[in-house]
């Protein structure tokens, strides 16, 4: 009981300034790739790792917040779709959380190669499949550039988790005390 | 990076300042789903038009959001072009007919007046919002702003950790500021003169000092939260809830009334496209 309690304001925490992190990358650490409102985002990376420590509702919560006040003080309106797909992104890669077991240190090569495995498909289905579809359907888009801005979205973001999100993943596995590593004197 | 993108909060004395922050909120939600859904040039028209006027009483001064405007402006041109290069014939699709104003009927980039009026309710639909989202974004204090969250339903904690982002956006940008100005000192190169892999490995060398950081963060604010027994109770009291008042409650019915005619416009148009070449 006592345990659950913190873990929820946990949650809380790490969606605030999870979203507060998100928030700068997607606005500062951004690198155009030449079509309109596509970018090389360095957010996504971050949200494999904060998916992986606090689990879906944090990390899905997070990117929702984030990703909505980005798109607020940047181009004035939310562009719905594709930040209720970024949500639906940040809880499956906090759905990793209990397959990944990073709080208990070392991430072995295997883990990391089933994440990645994981992450491409998840992308894929959230940008080639999910995000267009919506625009197609609420804002009533030309079907052909927002299936590009789909796939480039999933191929940069693929890439970004790839890089980032794995280094950062390895890097912060490695801070934690392995579990079962300490033993007993005889 | 030396312009200000996160414009700021501050108290103007206008009637728009008055309303409560659960109103505004509302208004403001209301208004980008309808709107998001129709294609009736006369009703996104009257909108612009009805928030323009909002815009001009609220004070704010154009100097404040001339950069942001600007943004904004490129990137719906960016986008307009795009469709027209991936999308000439699409608004003859939508609406039916072909009226030819240049180029040649089997071309496959010819303008036709109905991608030039699908394009410019493109255009209106991307930029419809922008007054009243900066309206919103300069009257409301931010501490309200959570208040109305809680206010219009959202669970108490979700809105807690919408105000620790609101938070803490700053601290993170000043500490990204301070970590990166430190990073490039010694010699890492992250502008656009840079090769791509440069840039990318910059940047990792800003995110981990930033992320690490702030997971700490995280861990000394939730303790400090839980020493405070936040989540004990069911419900929570905010300082900074407002009261409805008489003007709210207008403004609410006001925007209830433009929902419902933008509804009934659907039914009018048969459909959520106004076609004007019908006739």
């Amino acid at each position: 009981m006592q345990n659950k309690q913190s873990n929820s304001i946990r949650t809380v925490v790490a969606t605030g300034i999870g979203a507060a992190i998100i928030f700068v990358l997607m606005k500062f650490v951004a690198i155009p790739t030449g079509i309109p409102n596509t970018q090389f985002n360095v957010a996504i990376g971050f949200l494999a790792l904060l998916g992986a420590i606090f689990g879906p509702v944090a990390a899905g919560l997070a990117v929702f917040i984030g990703h909505a006040l980005n798109d607020f003080v940047t181009y004035g309106s939310p562009w719905w779709t594709w930040i209720i797909v970024d949500g639906l992104v940040g809880v499956a890669f906090g759905l990793a959380k209990n397959r990944l077991k990073i709080a208990d240190g070392a991430l072995k090569t295997s883990k990391l190669v089933w994440f990645n495995v994981y992450q491409v498909i998840v992308n894929f289905v959230a940008w080639v499949l999910l995000a267009p579809t919506g625009d197609i359907i609420i804002y009533h888009e030309p079907a052909s550039k927002v299936y590009l801005q789909g796939i480039t979205t999933w191929i940069v973001d693929s890439i970004s988790v790839a890089i980032i999100g794995t280094l950062l993943l390895a890097l912060y596995a490695r801070t934690r005390t392995q579990r079962g590593s300490l033993k007993k004197e005889k | 990076m030396q312009h200000q993108l996160l414009i700021g909060y501050d108290d103007r004395h206008t009637f728009l300042n008055r309303l409560s922050g659960s109103t505004k909120l509302l208004c403001f939600v209301g208004l980008s789903i309808i709107g998001m859904m129709t294609y009736d040039t006369r009703y996104l028209l009257g909108i612009m038009v009805l928030s323009l006027i909002l815009f001009h009483f609220s004070r704010i001064k154009f100097r404040d959001v001339s950069f942001i405007l600007s943004v904004i402006l490129g990137f719906s041109v960016l986008n307009l072009v795009m469709v027209y290069v991936f999308a000439p014939h699409y608004g003859v699709t939508i609406y039916g007919t072909e009226h030819l104003l240049l180029g040649h009927h089997a071309a496959y980039f010819n303008l036709t007046t109905e991608q030039l009026f699908y394009e410019f309710n493109l255009l209106l639909k991307y930029t419809f919002m922008v007054p009243l989202a900066l309206i919103f974004l300069m009257t409301t204090n931010p501490s309200e702003f959570a208040a109305s969250l809680n206010k219009i339903g959202v669970s108490y904690r979700i809105s807690y950790s919408v105000a620790i982002a609101l938070r803490y956006i700053p601290d993170v940008q000043s500490d990204y500021r301070t970590i990166s100005l430190a990073q490039q000192a010694r010699g890492f190169e992250i502008s656009k003169k840079a090769k791509f892999m440069t840039r990318v490995r910059g940047g990792v060398q800003i995110l981990l000092p930033l992320i690490f950081s702030s997971l700490d963060r995280i861990e000394v604010i939730s303790q400090a939260m839980e020493l405070r027994r936040f989540g004990k109770g069911k419900r929570r009291t905010w300082y900074m809830a407002q009261r409805f008042k008489r003007n709210d409650y207008l403004a609410l019915l006001i925007v209830g009334l433009l929902i419902v005619l933008g509804i009934a416009l659907f039914r009018v148009n048969g459909g959520r496209f106004w076609n004007p070449f019908k006739a």
